[in-house]
């Protein structure tokens, strides 16, 4: 068995530098793709659990040991159903909707970093990386609408894009804090700033902007209680009415990749990324598991601020649409340009926590 | 670089940090108190003023990587500007407050507009200059717009803003063509530029710098870009009309003045060519069509084409005392506008714009102090002697003699002669016909007050040319 | 040469997308095709390390403006036959607007060459080198004023934008939160005491 793997060694070591860098990050892509693929099928399964418990019902139970075979029975039928386009659509962005957006969704996690040596793409501009792809990623919803012909579709989409371009902005803001207490647009850069013990995450100092930036991932995502997109109520099911099969598969994988992705964010910008929570506690003893920075640590993280997700979804009544656009507008961008002045001032002053970073 | 080295530019700060006060103030007052959106507004004007004169300085200081320059010509034109538009808004006053037009939005946007002014006075580089000029001219869009019940007014936005807006990109044009040629957006590099590598003297420049004298002449209003001047001067509201036909005209002297002197001096037989015809043409279509008009705020308008053929005449002399009789018509003219417009405000009521020649019939008998003052306003810009309008056009026909062209001195005469047609038949209008309108002028005291020194101020100037006079020989001499 | 390969490869990408955005007949196509021009230059900008200018370029135009000018198209029914027919009227004006912007650069790249030691490709920047700081120690120091002046232009247009769409027309619901929220129980309550009556 040795052998066989010192062989592999000595092959690869023959391959050139540039194609062992190839399989090297195509490899990394492919782990955290699935994983992150993998990670949606199960939330899907843990949303449905969530609710059923605060509802006073059981949720899936059937498949396999605990309903856990759910997602997959789910999956499966998806996938064998037909995909059906309307006859007067336009059937080339009709089909390449779900794809579009689908694909920011996954390719955020280029630069997520998921433990402190782990990131498949170390770049300095990676805040804003981040911030374009969730930009881009309106463009699925609104082409799905418009190619859809339908206008049920169209009305879901508008309301999808007006709603998306106005959190953004919130969004935005709010990172802009984030950049300034971390002095760097480097993920990796912003976790290491905040390490040194829960004291030191920035969910403290910018606890305002952390309020702003995970409601304005709600609302980004179209999730309940922000998702006038969908309104069963009023237009059938908003964007993706005509959807069916794989095409309808694929806008609920990029729904659920979402959710995970701006619940990561909120973990790495606010919540110390892999740090530990015990970090400074010195009667767990040195080296102790716990005050370890770990990948268990962002995943417990991620796990917590999906729930909420589900949590939200399971307490709050739907907003109407113009309460939304009022909040996001005049509440929520007030609140981030007012904090981002008070960070100019803390910092410039050298108070609090900026004393270190303030330049 | 310590913020007191900022301090010549102090104004500009000045002058923004109290629009942002009087924008957010203006929030929190009620309707009925709109008044106190005015006295700050009022305040902020008096205060930029004061820290003008506080900080002017003879010498020439370039700011902020030399996109600033503070020096006695933009002094001059930033004091005349907050005046004319500290006048206009207190001319303004009753008539916003009959045509429920008393917002606070129009004295943010009038302020920006000044704003704007100033940055384009001082601007030491094609992109400050360029940057003012949208902020004047942003501002200036929306003013004209400003009344929503108006579709005169929408109309005449509608052409003011597309037509500003080819203006702007023939000017950008112009900018990028002399960007690459010279390798710097500044003025003075751009003048050395052309010192030292005189064969970047040649056609390629050649057309950037027409690109940017059709910027200039569409800011100007001169023929033939002057298509959007007379519909903007009748379609917007007295007020704002009054504002358009002051502060801008400053700008763009400025803009003329920083860009051709500043920056082109070197290039002085390219661009005079391109300057007589607009000049020319400006005098000669501006007066002959302002004959033709019935409605005084038009006449108003092509008559400042007209005016700007002389301001265009005086720059392209290309000498010290040209540029100083431009500077001395563009101030004196603003002022004589101001009054003017200041009239057709006056003579407004509720419901009622007085804005064709025929509302100033037999003004005399309805208020002879009044009528007398138009009069002086119509003399002055008539340039009949001893108002201020006669030296100013004396100023720029001995300029342009000195500079040798005899022919163009002749025309100007020509056109100052037919231009006293049309300015004498409003005073005749007003102490020879009888009135068809009776209602008692009703404006409070501290507009009459204003006003009659505006007017009386026409007379003094021209009775005492002498230190305003000198006055622009020192700053651009 | 993979850099030379891969700049040929995005640059006809871009060449491709800006000529679908006018020759495509539905101006929605147009508008995507805008968007996939955008994409492209920049990925170029991302060759030449300019990283932070290309992802400002997807993060505002392609995120925020492209996102409005689609709403916008998307809700005209705009008349195809008619666009199909300015192609062809607008043609030699268009073309004669190109050759002058063609004409510019070659003039410019003449020039230039003359006077400095002329164009070369793209520079390699030394190791540390951030692109993004770099801007921003320009913006904030050379061209602050301009920068300034710029914020302030943006400010005049919301403020311009505002006072010429928002005005209170009588007879419109509206919903006063604050006023919402200031109510208390006993504005709307009345809790009655009532003698409990006998039974019959």
């Amino acid at each position: 068995m040795t052998g066989m793997i010192e062989y592999l060694n000595s092959i690869w070591a023959t391959v050139p530098a540039d194609y062992q860098y190839l399989v090297i990050v195509t490899s990394q892509i492919l782990a955290v793709a699935m994983t992150v693929i993998l990670t949606v099928a199960f939330t899907t399964y843990f949303e449905r659990k969530v609710i059923g418990y605060m509802q006073g019902r059981l949720g899936p139970n059937r498949v396999g040991p605990f309903g856990l075979g759910q997602p997959f029975a789910d999956v499966l039928k998806l996938l064998i159903k037909e995909v059906i386009v309307p006859a007067k659509s336009n059937r080339f962005l009709f089909i390449i909707a779900p794809l579009l957006a689908i694909t920011p969704a996954l390719a955020a996690w280029a630069v997520i970093p998921l433990s402190d040596n782990f990131v498949i793409a170390d770049i300095d501009a990676g805040l804003l990386y981040v911030l374009a792809l969730t930009s881009v990623g309106v463009y699925g919803v609104i082409i799905a609408g418009w190619a859809t012909n339908s206008k049920y579709a169209l009305l879901g989409a508008m309301r999808s894009g007006a709603q998306i371009v106005a959190y953004e902005i919130a969004m935005g803001f709010a990172l802009v804090g984030v950049l300034m207490a971390a002095g760097s647009l480097n993920l990796g850069d912003i976790t290491r700033a905040q390490a040194g013990g829960f004291s030191h995450w920035f969910l403290f100092p910018l606890l305002p902007l952390f309020l702003v930036f995970f409601v304005s991932g709600v609302a980004e995502t179209n999730r309940a209680p922000f998702d006038v997109t969908e309104g069963e109520s009023e237009i059938v099911a908003g964007f993706h009415v005509e959807y069916s099969g794989v095409a309808f598969a694929i806008f609920f994988l990029a729904e659920y990749a979402n959710i995970i992705l701006i619940s990561t964010l909120t973990s790495i910008f606010f919540f110390g990324g892999w740090a530990s929570f015990f970090e400074g506690w010195t009667f767990l003893g040195e080296g102790h598991f716990l005050r370890q920075p770990s990948f268990f640590w962002l995943a417990a993280k991620i796990s917590f601020f999906v729930f909420v997700f589900f949590w939200l979804r399971a307490t709050f009544p739907r907003y109407r649409y113009d309460q939304i656009m009022r909040l996001g507008w005049k509440v929520f961008i007030p609140i981030t340009i007012a904090w981002i002045a008070v960070e100019g001032v803390m910092s410039w002053l050298h108070w609090g926590p900026w004393s270190g970073s303030a330049g | 670089m310590n913020l007191t080295d900022l301090l010549p530019a102090a104004p500009e700060m000045t002058l923004l940090g109290l629009i942002c006060v009087v924008l957010l103030a203006d929030l929190f007052v009620e309707d009925e108190k709109r008044v106190i959106t005015f006295w700050l507004t009022i305040a902020a004007l008096f205060i930029t003023g004061t820290s003008l004169v506080l900080t002017a300085q003879e010498t020439r200081t370039v700011l902020f990587d030399g996109s600033y320059v503070s020096d006695p010509l933009s002094h001059v034109l930033k004091l005349t500007a907050v005046g004319v538009v500290a006048i206009g808004f207190m001319y303004a006053r009753d008539y916003l407050h009959q045509n429920k037009l008393f917002k606070g939005e129009y004295y943010v946007l009038g302020l920006f507009g000044l704003l704007g002014t100033m940055v384009m006075i001082s601007a030491n580089s094609m992109l400050t200059m360029y940057l003012g000029l949208e902020t004047l001219s942003l501002s200036l869009f929306a003013l004209v717009a400003f009344d929503r019940n108006s579709a005169t007014a929408a109309e005449s936005a509608m052409k003011f803003f597309v037509l500003g807006a080819i203006a702007s990109g023939a000017l950008l044009y112009g900018i990028s063509w002399i960007y690459g040629i010279t390798g710097s957006l500044q003025f003075h590099e751009i003048s050395e530029a052309i010192r030292t590598n005189p064969e970047i003297n040649a056609v390629p420049l050649w057309f950037g710098l027409a690109f940017v004298i059709v910027g200039i002449g569409f800011k100007f209003g001169a023929v033939p870009f002057h298509m959007w001047l007379p519909d903007v001067y009748q379609g917007a509201r007295s007020p704002v009309t009054l504002y358009i036909a002051t502060a801008p005209k400053l700008a763009a002297l400025a803009l003329t003045l920083r860009i051709l002197v500043d920056g082109f001096s070197g290039l002085h037989e390219v661009w005079q060519g391109m300057i007589m015809v607009l000049a020319v043409l400006s005098l000669v279509i501006g007066n002959v069509v302002a004959i033709a008009q019935t409605n005084i705020k038009r006449m108003l308008g092509y008559s400042a084409i007209g005016h700007v053929g002389f301001i265009l005449l005086a720059v392209f002399c290309g000498t010290g005392q040209g540029y100083a009789a431009a500077l001395f018509y563009t101030l004196t003219y603003v002022v004589m506008a101001a009054g003017s417009f200041g009239m057709v405000i006056l003579l407004s009521r509720q419901g009622f714009e007085a804005e064709l020649l025929s509302d100033f019939k037999g003004l005399n008998a309805r208020s002879p102090w009044f009528a007398f003052m138009m009069l002086f306003f119509m003399f002055g810009l008539a340039g009949v002697p001893p108002w201020v309008g006669f030296f100013a056009k004396l100023n720029v026909i001995s300029a342009v003699l000195d500079a040798g062209f005899p022919g163009l001195a002749v025309l100007m005469v020509l056109a100052a002669v037919v231009g006293a047609f049309y300015y004498i038949r409003v005073v005749w209008l007003m102490y020879f016909e009888s009135a068809e309108e009776r209602a008692i002028l009703q404006a409070k005291v501290d507009t009459r007050f204003i006003l009659s020194l505006n007017g009386l101020a026409v007379l003094a100037i021209g009775l005492m040319p002498g230190w305003l006079l000198s006055l622009c020989m020192r700053v651009l001499g | 040469m993979f850099q030379a390969v891969l700049f040929y490869f995005f640059a006809a990408a871009l060449f491709a997308a800006a000529l679908g955005v006018i020759l495509s007949r539905n101006p929605v196509h147009a508008a995507l095709f805008l968007v996939l021009a955008f994409f492209q230059s920049a990925v170029l900008w991302l060759l030449a390390e300019a990283e932070f200018l290309a992802i400002v370029l997807v993060l505002v135009y392609v995120g925020a403006v492209m996102v409005l000018f689609l709403f916008v198209v998307m809700m005209l029914d705009v008349d195809v036959e008619r666009v199909r027919g300015g192609l062809t009227r607008y043609a030699p004006f268009g073309l004669l607007v190109a050759a002058l912007m063609v004409i510019e650069l070659v003039q410019v790249i003449w020039f230039r060459g003359r006077t400095d030691a002329g164009l070369g490709g793209f520079q390699p920047t030394p190791d540390g080198y951030s692109n993004t700081k770099a801007l921003g120690a320009i913006l904030y120091t050379e061209h602050v004023y301009a920068f300034e002046i710029a914020a302030v232009i943006l400010l005049l247009a919301m403020v311009a934008a505002i006072t010429l769409t928002m005005r209170k027309r009588p007879g419109l619901k509206v919903q006063n939160i604050a006023e919402q929220v200031a109510v208390k129980a006993k504005d709307r309550v009345r809790i009655v005491k009532m003698e409990t009556e006998k039974r019959q």
